[in-house]
């Protein structure tokens, strides 16, 4: 672990020299088609590293190590290709939407079917990958955060598929309003721990699962859901991802026999995005968008669009672009969307952001929820709401490239592949109640109120 | 100015002399181990903050630890947490740590550090947040999730300016780990009784004892204990081994519970743990 620091010098406390690095590797990109893929970490340009308590050190170069053993290890990737194949149902299928594609100015979408995985998104990738490394280090246990539920019963599923146990801390109010989730993860035989403490949210679920790390690391591995944390937790979740976007390269080239103008994903930590872009990185071509959660929209302050609002700072781990006050204190995300409401995003983003190799745009609640309802009722595919936002931006993103065409040149030679990252089965009642379509004595009309998820 | 770390917690020449080694050495010098107490600061108010810490000072601690309140404090258990709420919802900003820190050292000789998650000082800078501690008379700062490997603008700022560096070395640490840390550290080392997050437990165990067996062994010449420290016969007991011993949640719930004085009392109470050689030494 004291290797790494001695491979670039660099420090994110050290803004100056961190700038400098980061031009000169955006140069070295630029002109020399440096390859972005298979970045190991611990830094991203500036960002990443290990801004965690020396208590954790430990655990963290264990991971590290058995991750780098894993990786070469035939056995092992034989195993995950198994598990992806046989268990979550690999590959997931390339769906061209004709008719949605009408409604993004008439170019060729194709949709990433992540949605059709077991337990619905694209979060099993990384849940059997960690349970797999989590056994290889002879770890009984493995935690999870989670805050509408999903990342959570995923976890609660891999531990149930390798006979781990399983803890998930979730805010106290998310437990009340996601109650059918919390049931679900007891009925996969895990232990949900409401969480009072902070501001009952997301990341005060992340802090409660980092001080029961602290205290069990010897038998527990943390499972963290996101492609964000210390190293080597997002490079490692990228890499339990990077399926997605190799899957989804070789599929357009089978079914249009080129790569797509751009690919698109939803970005909260930023997992599925980081998963589907890795595909991509190195053909510089393909443009890569990612949307953020604009909530009420970015100028009213209830939002959760971190790299377009936010500014360099350390939590849970890494340096990235952070919502926080002057002070320093992060500040409460706001957006419809559980899954994408973090006040921080994975530190890979961050410096795909600042070298331009990403571009990254705020959706509001209102254009995602637009989006979610013209894509079930386009190509009867009900979306999960985060992944509605990578619709509502693709949406967007196709009426550019039509109005930006070459002479004789049709929208329809315009290619965008999206990651539909997962399914709206848990949405129904928080879209049933956007869309007022409950009558008011009913119970789900109440659920609705409170926000359920199911 | 040297970028690379310094040796073993040895002021460079030039740069004021570390004010918690001074504290930590008087008290040996006394046959006493260190006594280091732990409040956050703006519980309930700044005001509070200032007079409980010159009530420790005044009842028998050397160095005094003054927590900024951190939105996500992933090191404190329960009582810490809910006061750093407290102070947070009571309108404690930043800046005002420089306040708390230059209201004791004003009215006191105990050494004033801070302990800090790391955001809010990358926040208004490396350099101004030390220079602003400098200027207060604090003597630096505990750093509970900033590990020497990201330190690197800190250990120059802080070089220069002399302030200590107090990095965490914990029972999982590595030999090598443990050296790098405490050549990396200025002023003392802190060793991380348990594996676990603060709060008051009824024995620290030998682990303890462990960490601060191996930080001495790789060349540490002060290193205290913190973690679970509630009692004076807890202070006793790891006064035996450790240059200092750390307390804080009990600290915390004593002022929650009974204000200054009570804190004042139990300052007094622990103070008499700390004696090495006959009991009932204070300062």
């Amino acid at each position: 672990m004291t290797d790494m620091h001695q491979d670039t010098g660099l420090t994110g406390t050290d803004a100056g020299a961190a700038d400098a690095i980061d031009a000169g590797t955006a140069e070295a990109f630029l002109s020399h088609d440096q390859s972005l893929r298979h970045a190991p970490g611990p830094y991203f340009g500036a960002y990443g590293g290990r801004w965690m308590p020396e208590s954790l050190i430990a655990a963290l170069d264990e991971l590290q190590d058995t991750f780098d053993k894993a990786k070469a290890d035939p056995e092992f990737t034989a195993q995950v290709a198994e598990l992806n194949k046989n268990y979550a149902g690999r590959p997931s299928l390339l769906t061209e939407a004709a008719r949605f594609a009408e409604h993004c100015g008439g170019v060729r979408v194709f949709l990433k079917r992540e949605d059709l995985n077991h337990t619905g998104s694209h979060k099993i990738n990384n849940v059997l990958g960690q349970a797999l490394i989590a056994k290889r280090m002879g770890k009984t246990r493995v935690i999870a955060e989670t805050g509408a539920g999903q990342h959570g019963v995923a976890s609660a599923t891999a531990a149930a598929l390798l006979g781990l146990e399983c803890v998930v801390y979730m805010g106290a109010e998310d437990t009340r309003r996601q109650a059918l989730n919390v049931a679900r993860m007891q009925l996969l035989g895990a232990t949900v721990v409401p969480v009072t403490n902070g501001s009952q949210t997301l990341k005060d679920a992340i802090n409660d699962a980092l001080r029961d790390w602290v205290a069990n690391v010897e038998t527990t591995h943390y499972l963290l859901g996101t492609a964000a944390g210390a190293h080597p937790f997002p490079s490692m979740v990228r890499y339990f991802h990077e399926v997605i976007g190799d899957e989804a390269r070789e599929q357009i080239l089978e079914q249009t026999g080129r790569l797509p103008d751009a690919v698109t994903a939803c970005v909260g930590g930023g997992s599925n995005a980081i998963g589907m872009f890795h595909g991509f990185l190195d053909d510089r071509e393909v443009a890569l968008y990612g949307f953020e959660a604009g909530g009420d929209g970015v100028e009213t302050g209830r939002h959760a669009a971190t790299i377009t609002l936010g500014r360099p700072g350390v939590l849970h781990g890494a340096r990235s672009y952070l919502m926080q006050d002057e002070d320093g204190q992060t500040m409460e995300s706001h957006s419809i969307s559980a899954g994408l409401d973090y006040p921080g995003v994975g530190p890979e983003h961050a410096y795909l952001a600042d070298i331009g190799r990403a571009h990254y745009e705020p959706i509001t609640d209102a254009e995602a929820m637009e989006a979610f309802k013209l894509l079930s009722q386009t190509e009867g595919i009900i979306p999960a709401i985060e992944t509605a936002h990578a619709l509502a931006g693709t949406m967007k993103l196709g009426r550019r490239l039509a109005a930006d065409l070459a002479p004789g040149e049709q929208p329809s030679d315009r290619i965008i592949v999206v990651n539909l990252s997962g399914r709206g089965d848990k949405d129904v009642a928080t879209a049933a109640g956007y869309f007022d379509l409950l009558p008011d004595d009913s119970v789900e009309q109440e659920i609705a109120e409170e926000g359920e998820q199911l | 100015m040297t970028t690379h770390l310094p040796d073993r917690q040895q002021p460079e020449s030039g740069a004021p002399a570390s004010k918690a080694a001074a504290a930590i050495e008087k008290a040996r010098s006394e046959g006493r181990a260190a006594l280091i107490g732990y409040l956050p600061a703006g519980f309930p108010d700044v005001r509070t903050t200032i007079e409980a810490g010159i009530a420790m000072a005044e009842n028998g601690v050397d160095l005094i630890e003054i927590g900024i309140p951190y939105s996500d404090p992933v090191m404190d258990g329960v009582v810490i947490q809910e006061a750093t709420v407290e102070a947070l919802a009571n309108g404690f900003t930043v800046p005002q740590i420089f306040d708390v820190v230059e209201g004791i050292t004003r009215k006191t000789d105990a050494a004033v550090l801070v302990m800090t998650y790391w955001n809010p000082v990358m926040r208004m800078g490396v350099r101004d947040f030390a220079e602003r501690l400098a200027a207060a008379g604090g003597a630096g700062l505990i750093t509970p999730d900033l590990i020497p490997d990201e330190a690197a603008e800190w250990l120059q700022v802080s070089e220069e300016l002399g302030l200590d560096r107090v990095f965490l070395v914990a029972p999982s640490t590595s030999p090598q780990r443990m050296q790098n840390t405490v050549d990396a550290s200025r002023g003392f080392v802190y060793a991380v009784s348990v594996m676990g997050v603060t709060g008051a437990r009824t024995s620290v165990g030998a682990a303890a004892q462990a960490v601060v067996d191996a930080a001495h062994d790789a060349g540490a010449e002060r290193v205290c204990v913190g973690l679970g420290v509630s009692s004076s016969a807890q202070v006793r007991e790891i006064g035996a081994y450790a240059d200092g011993v750390i307390v804080g949640t009990a600290l915390v719930a004593a002022l929650r519970d009974g204000g200054v004085q009570a804190v004042a009392d139990l300052t007094r109470e622990l103070s008499t743990g700390a004696a090495k050689v006959s009991a009932g030494g204070s300062a």
